[in-house]
């Protein structure tokens, strides 16, 4: 399998990058860890003239806590976040998505922010930055945008990235004390996308009740899917049994995926619904309250 | 000598290397990155060859236009099928001998991914870039896809042969009538249809060659080719090039599993390449191209019918297929068994009567019906009654194990003629089924399956007490293309002790260096590690059949040992010589000559090959070598017991496989190490077929399964971790007893697996699903039985 021809510059900076997109315009792609975009290459799925190559640029390499964000630079890679003892410590949905990521090969090459520019709907990364709140933050010659990450994935493999934009960082707001989260996923094997995945991050009052609510869905639409109504109905519950199967209904009837391979519609509504159930007794069980029947 | 003792054997007579786990000889260069495989060959002026495939799995080819692939810089030449028409290379017979298949498409295509034409570049990108240009007219037409349909022959698929039906062959064995009535007869009969899926060998190295044709036109041939001698006389047969003038040559291959016992067309255009442009060629395949053009495997439909009595003797065994065979009866089996070893089916139980028959069809899909890591179709064969014993257990409500043991063909009454017609060699089913139920704690798991099911927790436990057939085979039955399945050895001791070995079988990872050498420096007492072990080339090697069908250690392997006999008589005189007695007087003892009744008179294999070429004595003929052809007796038949225990998740359909317990008799062992690696390798592979594995085609005849993605190879952390052990009931007919192992693993643990998950599910009235048993596939059976419950 080899890719056809293509032209290859090696950027230094964002500013390359940014120079050699400006130049090349929608002929040119960006090569972060290259583990979406060269098996499609391969295959000939993808026919870009021009790579532009991240893997040069040292300085958007990076992870760091500021602004009450943790900023996770273009060129960082999974494995970055997976050995990093405070995300470990504090950031347990990321933790949980981190580890389910195809296979080790491919986690030590692959970025976070390249994951979200694929905008792939069984990408893991997409329903950890929903229901965590993440924001992309993307540059152009015009200077910087934030980017909501509900309206960053606007549909399959497609984000709202401009042409001659670069995503130069993704931030998940730092979780507080009483914040955590789980990801769940179904795969048929290591290095599998999702049969069915979730993603739930909770935050709770001191009375116990939840304040925030993040759910939701890889491999369930055309982008991931944030579940708004388990959101809503989760804020101001209590985590009992009854409201956990409420709220993972909702993921059940919210999800919309398609059949293929790895299950049929039926299959994945309802494993949409298990795992956010799963997700949410895991995140109660780390905040420490055991889940009321 | 540096063989490695094992301390803890202390049991049995004092062997050099034999039943010890010596390390393999190959694997530093394999472990260094320096093995030599086809693709590592580049010859001076060597072009590449890319393929153009079908995207339809049924259409006319209105035309063909090569101007744009021929205008890419650096192609050379664009052949299709009219071409190889005007060549009369069109056509490829296939091993079986009931068909020829197309080697690029004449007229029509058959399935999706068949190849059209065959491009010719200085590079594989040119060559690639080429190939998508070539420019097929196609009109499409509606594809057969299930054999249930191909049969009712609405739409003739092969126009080419002359019987207009889809219907390829009938095979029947055993006794039709017999069976019947006895069935009639039963106090129990249980029947499903167990389907034993489409699935891919899946080897890691794809196939591949290089042709060249050498300055006085001879053909040097590399090739990932299991039996190197039979392509060289079928490439004889279909292009006429006498066969001295052919050379091929198998290098390292990267795992075989039966996918490469076929000639593909791949390699026929090489040659015709090689051929017209006067260069030499390679052609590697893709990943993409070896799942779905090459050999696939089972796609056995299997209506099985077992009758008993209420204490659960068994009375008779029908079985009925129906075979998918795809486009061409491309299925390698001997020419006399169209469904291979099918006719094992009886198992290791005493079926008084039985009836197995077959009818195969093509369809709209890839050819094949590969021996997948199986001595033909003993998987299908060994799935098919280990799970109908199992749904007769449920039925009856009896603990499998003791079903099996009520059943068993009992030690004492080997050989044993099966009800199907096998001779079956030597066996103690019992016995290794009891090792392995106390080894796994059989007792106890089963009182903590029924506290689980108290709970309403999902445990199982699954028994396969498999027999297999391997090491074809007696030439009065075994043929491929008419020659018979005989192999061949022959040792060359050098002056200074050391020597060559060759074999006409080609290892692809089972280890035949060292394990050849082990069986030689036993027989001969001499050093395994200076016995060098060459395969593969058809210019050096004796003509044998090939590696596949676990034949090589029942086959080669005895040719072996009893070359080394060969070698040691040979000895004997020279070793007389040197002793200055008769050589009637002379015995081989502890691995050296000595004089009858003087154990101090006495000299070593060393020292007489150094006389065999310096002071053979005389009227000794100087040198040290034998060559051997070896037709056996009989086939062999390993048998193990396995047991699976596994848990099952009813919200998602999980399966965990707790434990799994293989005991594998293969009768003696030469490398044990070497053993337990290919049951391990076996294993997984019965894991995935068992869980993952499927080659499934849409109603619209694409193959679903066309890369790593989707055609699922576990890794380490799906695999369970495997438990091993062995009984050793050695063959009576076998020089050294030995019976081959590598495929045993493959073709026993698949319904082990299946086992465990419907005893799991048994509460719940579910009998039988067939593999890949996916989450969704469990999950709907929970579901779906729940919901009957719930109903009822
Ligand atoms: C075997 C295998 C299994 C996998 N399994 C999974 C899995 O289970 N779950 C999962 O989520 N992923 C999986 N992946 C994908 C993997 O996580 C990828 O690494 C990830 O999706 C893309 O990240 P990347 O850095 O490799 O991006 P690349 O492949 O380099 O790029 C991906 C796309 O994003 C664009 N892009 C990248 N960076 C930027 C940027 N800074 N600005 C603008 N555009 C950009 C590229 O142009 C390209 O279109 C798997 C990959 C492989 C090979």
């Amino acid at each position: 399998m080899f890719p056809a021809a293509f032209d290859y510059i090696r950027a230094h900076s964002a500013e390359e990058a940014l120079a050699a997109l400006a130049q090349h315009g929608a002929e040119a792609r960006i090569l972060a860890g290259g583990q979406s975009l060269i098996p499609a290459m391969r295959l000939r799925l993808a026919r870009p003239a021009v790579l532009v190559d991240l893997g040069g640029v040292k300085d958007l390499g990076y992870l760091r806590e500021e602004g009450g964000d943790l900023r996770v630079g273009a060129m960082t890679r999974d494995v970055t976040l997976e050995r990093d003892a405070n995300v470990r410590a504090r950031y347990s949905l990321l933790t949980d998505t981190g580890a389910v990521i195809a296979d080790p090969v491919v986690r030590c090459l692959g970025t976070v922010v390249g994951s979200l520019c694929h905008g792939d709907p069984s990408g893991d990364w997409g329903a950890a930055a929903l229901a965590s709140r993440a924001v992309m933050v993307a540059r152009s010659a015009s200077g910087e945008r934030l980017i909501p990450i509900d309206e960053f994935l606007v549909d399959s493999f497609q984000t709202s990235l401009e042409e001659g934009e670069l995503a130069v960082e993704v931030r998940f707001p730092t979780p507080d004390g009483r914040t955590h989260g789980s990801y769940q996923k179904i795969e048929r094997k290591v290095g599998d996308y999702a049969t069915a995945a979730a993603a739930v991050q909770i935050t709770l009052g001191d009375d116990g009740r939840v304040t925030h609510a993040g759910v939701a869905l890889t491999a369930a639409g055309p982008r991931p899917v944030r579940v708004d109504a388990a959101e809503k109905l989760l804020l101001g519950q209590l985590l009992t049994e009854d409201v956990i199967r409420a709220a993972s209904e909702e993921a059940r009837i919210v999800s919309d995926p398609f059949a293929d391979t790895r299950g049929s519609v039926e299959y994945k509504k309802d494993m949409a619904r298990v795992l956010v159930a799963r997700g949410l007794r895991a995140s109660a069980a780390r905040l420490g309250t055991g889940v009321t029947a | 000598m540096s063989i490695e003792t094992d301390a803890t054997n202390n049991a049995g007579p004092q062997t050099l290397t034999m039943g010890k786990g010596m390390k393999r000889k190959e694997d530093p260069r394999f472990l260094t990155g320096n093995g030599n495989y086809v693709d590592d060959m580049r010859l001076p002026g060597m072009l590449y060859m890319a393929i153009v495939h079908s995207p339809y799995p049924h259409a006319n080819i209105k035309g063909i236009d090569k101007a744009a692939a021929l205008a890419v810089p650096g192609v050379k030449a664009v052949i299709t099928g009219e071409d190889l028409v005007a060549a009369s290379l069109a056509w490829l017979p296939t091993f079986h001998g009931f068909d020829k298949q197309m080697v690029l498409a004449v007229g029509k295509v058959l399935f999706q991914h068949q190849e059209v034409a065959a491009v010719f570049a200085e590079t594989r990108e040119a060559a690639r870039d080429a190939a998508e240009l070539v420019d097929v007219d196609y009109e499409p037409l509606d594809p057969v896809i299930s054999p249930f349909d191909s049969m009712k022959d609405e739409v003739i698929l092969r126009d080419d042969r002359e019987d207009k039906t889809n219907h390829i062959y009938h095979w029947d064995s055993g006794d039709r009538d017999g069976t019947q009535a006895a069935l009639d007869d039963s106090e129990v009969v249980v029947t499903e249809r167990i389907y034993a899926p489409r699935c891919h060998p899946a080897p890691l190295e794809p196939c591949g060659c290089v042709a060249q044709f050498d300055a006085m036109g001879r053909l040097h041939f590399w090739v990932t080719s299991q039996a190197p001698h039979v392509y060289r006389t079928a490439i004889s047969l279909v292009t006429g090039i006498p066969e001295d003038k052919i050379r091929v040559i198998s290098p390292d291959i990267g795992g075989g599993f039966g996918n490469k016992v076929p000639v593909y067309p791949g390699y026929v255009c090489a040659i015709v390449g090689a051929l017209i442009l006067k260069t030499p060629v390679k052609w590697i395949e893709t990943r993409t191209e070896n799942l779905t053009t090459t050999g696939f495997a089972r796609d056995y439909h299997m209506d099985v019918t077992i009758g008993a009595k209420k204490d659960g003797t068994v009375t008779a065994l029908k079985v009925k297929t129906v075979a998918d065979h795809g486009a061409f009866d491309a299925a390698a089996d001997p020419s006399k068994y169209p469904a291979g070893m099918f006719g094992v089916v009886t198992g290791s139980y005493q079926f008084p009567v039985a009836f197995a028959e077959l009818d195969a069809y093509f369809t709209n899909k890839a050819p094949g019906g590969v021996a997948y890591r199986c001595s033909f179709r003993v998987t299908e064969a060994s799935y098919a009654i280990e799970r109908g014993m199992d749904i007769l257990a449920q039925k009856l409500t009896m603990d499998p194990a003791e079903l099996r043991r009520k059943n068993f063909v009992r030690k004492d009454q080997f050989p044993y003629d099966s009800a199907l017609g096998f001779t079956y060699d030597s066996g103690d089913y019992e016995g290794t089924m009891d090792k392995a139920l106390n080894q796994i704690g059989y007792a106890e798991l089963r009182r903590e399956q029924a506290e689980k099911r108290a709970r309403g927790e999902y445990m199982g436990i699954g028994i396969s007490t498999f027999t297999e057939v391997v090491g074809a085979g007696p030439s009065k039955h075994f043929d491929i293309l008419g020659i018979k399945m005989f192999d061949s050895a022959e040792i060359r001791i050098h002056p200074t002790g050391t020597g060559i070995i060759r074999t006409g079988t080609k290892s692809q990872g089972q280890g035949h260096e060292t394990t050849w050498a082990q069986i030689v420096a036993e027989e001969l007492g001499l050093d395994p590690q200076n016995l060098l072990v060459e395969e593969g080339d058809t210019d050096t090697a004796p003509y044998g059949l090939g590696t596949y069908a676990s034949r090589s250690t029942p086959v080669a392997g005895a040719a072996l040992a009893l070359a080394a006999r060969r070698v040691r008589e040979k000895a004997r005189k020279v070793a007389a010589h040197l002793l200055e007695a008769a050589a009637e007087d002379i015995e081989w003892v502890d691995h050296k000559f000595q004089v009858m009744g003087a154990p101090s008179r006495s000299v070593t294999m060393k020292e007489v090959a150094f006389a065999a070429y310096t002071n053979p004595g005389e009227g000794n003929e100087p040198g040290l070598e034998a060559s051997l052809y070896y037709d056996p007796p009989n086939m062999t038949f390993p048998h193990g017991a396995y047991i699976a225990v596994v848990d099952v998740d009813a919200e998602t359909g999980e399966v965990k496989v707790r434990r799994f317990l293989a005991i594998d008799d293969c009768g003696t062992v030469i490398n044990p190490m070497i053993v337990e690696g290919q049951v391990h390798g076996g294993l997984t592979e019965g894991f995935a077929i068992a869980f993952m594995q499927e080659i499934p085609y849409d109603e619209q005849g694409n193959n679903m399964a066309p890369n790593f993605m989707e055609y699922l190879i576990p890794t380490s952390v799906e695999a369970p971790v495997w438990e091993t052990g062995s009984t050793v009931t050695p063959s009576p007919h076998h020089p050294i007893g030995a019976k081959g192992v590598g495929e045993s693993p493959n073709v026993g643990s698949p319904a082990a697996f299946v086992n465990a998950v419907m005893d799991a599910l048994a509460p719940l009235g579910v009998t039988h699903i067939d593999m890949p048993l996916t989450r969704e596939k469990v999950w709907r059976a929970i579901r779906d039985a729940q919901a009957a419950a719930a109903s009822d």
